[in-house]
């Protein structure tokens, strides 16, 4: 009996563990629409101070599901966890800052007012918002700004000013759905920069794009999603190395011809660059001992390991495809 | 700071900092009374005059027409058809000999055409002359005739009203002018106030803030915040309209000379008492003004101004709900308002309709029912309550009104609330009635 406890305890305690690494946890949340399910069964849990990267094409469901994670709507079914307990929209609204795709701002009120007013609404009283402005925006640059009308601001400007309203209230959770969109590349490394330091203060971020490159950048760790499922979840790393098709690039003095092995077949050749294939059963290093022994001039040789954005369209073509199939069967 | 509360002091300032506000709130006093002012002096300066030439072939008119400066009826010799122009007259009339049992028939000629009014009171003024003429051949001499026309009116119709058992001066022009005027003004506002909830609704969602703010408040909050804080805009520039034509009656008081001042007091004091005295007494600037003021305090304004202001409030609410919902579905294109719009702005227009009627006839089924019914009570019952509490509109009635225009607006606003929630997160889809009614009854 009192093994069994203490086996429970320590069962509570590493669960307890887990929770406190855990800012937020989602278990089978569903939302449908009169004609399509928007997100369907979709589960997974993002680590506290961690950069999250949730992906998926055009009407994946990414926007449904961030719009429940951010209280605005109700999961059909399914449950949401967030720090720590059962996520309540009234309570922990003020946690979290939510700045969405579809973005804008009251054109004819002043930049200053404008974040006064957005902060309040978060909960924040008039002087703490108002220190909380100042530091913002003179670590952004901003301080000439405040007598601005937003009608005023170039895009650019303005989704600063977002940003800024995003993150005011130290929110523990920090969701920017497609945060780059419209902003040079001066003020998209200016935000890149915020949003790793916000990360290293602690602040959770969930990063919501189409935009491959930039989340292999940024996110720790991924979720894909297509047609309101979830079809991937992983670190990059990681899910790189799921998805590697033992590729190789070869860098040789001279290519003779005529080169082939039962080892590798050659995927693709520009000038002395080689893109090889090991197949199956083999090794790299067979790879490279038939060169060696073909007494070739081997100067690079690394493995090629397939880009997000490689995957991310393998999956999503190949889950349409399906999707397509069953189409087919149901009709 | 309640949330619902900081949403409702930006809509309100925003509001009313705005110097388009200022303006209309001090102009449209001023406006109405320039129009009023303006359309009495057109109507008494601008009127057409007319220089008669009459051609009698029973000599007793002569003399015998009323003639006034704006229709002069002259007897000219050697003025025919062919040079009543030439000779300065605008008209000639030419009356055959009058037949003593048929009807005859008399004709006059013009180069510009005469009005309606002009042709009545041509005809009012002829037939009086005959009718003298008659009264004359049956007997009564000049002298009498002439005694009798010189009193213009032989009674005054005085209404009174029933009030708790004792009786209560009314007048049926002022309950008319009250009734027709605020059932007119909450038509305006209805309209004005309703469609600036719409369009901020829609400034919102085609600004792409929707979505920002309902990540820190909830929908209802935005919307209600929103719909309170434009009808607070619309009671203070009631307010400062009240203000200001208090304001601008009692500087006008100050223009009229001290004298006739004094016989309006003096008037006022002996009212009830001997009024056909004192009123020989006063001048007649004084008379007139005594008139008007007495007429305006045989309305009772605390209740008149207490109701109007809950039907205002009433009937924005319910309204307001309504286009804010409307307001939400919109996108872009300004047009698919415009269609949207048309069933919340029929009732409103229906009701004006009926509003025209019931403050004629503020007794009628049409409009007692129309007066409790909340998509009209709140211009119908305006319209009435002129005509006096509980002598028109019983208690009750004003109740079942007062409590059902409270249900209704609650209820447009709880169905409004679930097709705003969704309507402002929805881009680029164009909205059906049949949808929004969908949203509006689904659970949850």
């Amino acid at each position: 009996m009192a093994l069994l406890t203490s086996q429970e305890n320590k069962h509570t305690f590493e669960n307890n563990l887990w929770l406190m690494n855990t800012l937020l946890e989602l278990s089978h949340l569903k939302k449908h629409y009169a004609t399509q399910k928007a997100v369907d069964d979709i589960s997974f849990s993002i680590e506290k101070g961690s950069i999250f990267g949730l992906l998926g094409p055009n009407g994946a469901g990414k926007t449904t599901l961030l719009r429940m994670i951010t209280g605005i709507f109700y999961p059909d079914s399914g449950h949401i966890r967030f720090d720590g307990k059962d996520f309540d929209p009234a309570n922990d609204i003020i946690k979290i800052g939510y700045m969405p795709e579809e973005r804008g701002l009251y054109k004819k009120m002043k930049i200053g007012e404008q974040a006064l007013y957005l902060a309040q609404l978060k909960g924040l009283s008039r002087s703490e918002a108002m220190d909380k402005i100042r530091f913002w925006f003179k670590r952004l640059e901003m301080e000439t700004w405040w007598n601005k009308k937003v009608e005023d601001l170039s895009k650019g400007m303005s989704q600063k000013l977002q940003f800024v309203t995003t993150v005011l209230h130290e929110p523990k959770l920090i969701i920017l759905d497609e945060p780059f969109s419209g902003l040079d590349p001066v003020n998209a490394n200016l935000i890149k920069d915020e949003i790793y330091s916000l990360a290293q203060r602690g602040s959770t971020l969930i990063f919501s794009t189409h935009r491959m490159e930039q989340v292999e950048e940024i996110c720790d760790h991924i979720v894909l999603m297509n047609l309101g499922k979830k079809i991937l979840d992983g670190t990059v790393s990681d899910i790189k190395q799921t998805f590697k098709e033992n590729k190789f690039a070869i860098q040789l003095a001279e290519v003779p011809a005529g080169l082939s092995a039962t080892s590798f077949e050659i995927t693709e050749q520009k000038a002395n660059r080689l893109t090889v294939k090991i197949r199956d059963g083999y090794r790299s290093n067979d790879v490279l001992q038939y060169l060696l022994q073909q007494n070739l001039t081997i100067e690079a040789f690394h493995e090629v390991l397939p880009s997000l954005n490689e995957i991310f369209i393998n999956l999503v073509e190949g889950t349409r495809a399906t999707s397509r199939a069953f189409q087919t069967v149901q009709s | 700071m309640n949330k619902t509360l900081l949403i409702i002091q930006r809509e309100y300032l925003t509001r009313v900092k705005n110097k388009r506000f200022v303006l209309t709130t001090i102009l449209m006093p001023l406006l109405i009374v320039a129009l009023i002012a303006g359309t009495t002096f057109l109507s008494i300066k601008g009127k057409d005059e007319r220089k008669i030439a009459v051609i009698d072939n029973n000599d007793f008119f002569k003399g015998n027409i009323k003639s006034s400066p704006q229709l002069a009826f002259e007897f000219p010799d050697k003025v025919d058809t062919s040079n009543y122009l030439q000779k300065g007259y605008t008209d000639i009339i030419l009356i055959p000999k009058l037949g003593d049992t048929e009807k005859t028939t008399y004709l006059i000629r013009s180069k510009k055409r005469i009005s309606i009014t002009t042709e009545s009171q041509i005809s009012e003024r002829i037939n009086a002359a005959i009718e003298d003429h008659m009264l004359q051949t049956a007997g009564i001499d000049k002298a009498q005739l002439d005694s009798i026309h010189k009193q213009s009116q032989f009674a005054e119709l005085k209404a009174v009203e029933e009030s708790e058992g004792s009786v209560k001066e009314s007048s049926a022009g002022l309950s008319y002018g009250i009734g027709f005027g605020s059932g007119m003004l909450i038509y305006i506002t209805m309209f004005i106030y309703g469609a600036m909830v719409m369009r901020g609704v829609m400034e919102e969602k085609t600004n792409r803030i929707a979505e920002v703010m309902v990540s820190s408040v909830k929908p209802f909050q935005l919307m209600s915040g929103k719909i309170i804080g434009i009808g607070a805009v619309g009671l203070t520039q009631f307010l400062m309209w009240i203000v200001l034509i208090i304001g601008l009656t009692t500087a006008a008081q100050a223009f009229v000379p001290h004298d006739v001042m004094e016989q309006v007091k003096n008037l006022q004091q002996a009212n009830g008492q001997l009024p056909g005295n004192n009123m020989v007494q006063a001048g007649e600037a004084a008379q007139q003004i005594y008139k008007v003021q007495h007429t305006f305090s045989t309305a009772n304004w605390p209740v008149i101004i207490t109701c109007f202001i809950f039907y205002f409030l009433g009937g924005y609410l319910f309204y307001a709900a309504l286009f804010a919902a409307v307001g939400s579905v919109v996108n872009e294109d300004p047009q698919d308002a415009q269609s949207l719009m048309l069933p919340i702005t029929m009732p409103i227009i229906f009701s004006f309709i009926i509003m025209t009627n019931a403050v004629q006839d503020p007794s009628t089924p049409m409009a007692v029912w129309a007066s409790i019914i909340p998509f009209s009570s709140p211009m119908v019952m305006m319209a009435r309550i002129a005509y006096g509490i509980p002598g028109t509109v019983p208690y009750w009635q004003l109740g079942a009104s007062m409590l059902s225009l409270i249900g209704g607006f609650l209820l447009t606003t709880w169905l409004s609330a679930k097709i705003y929630r969704t309507g402002i997160l929805m881009y680029g889809k164009k909205v059906s009635w049949k949808e929004m009614f969908r949203w509006a009854f689904r659970k949850n």
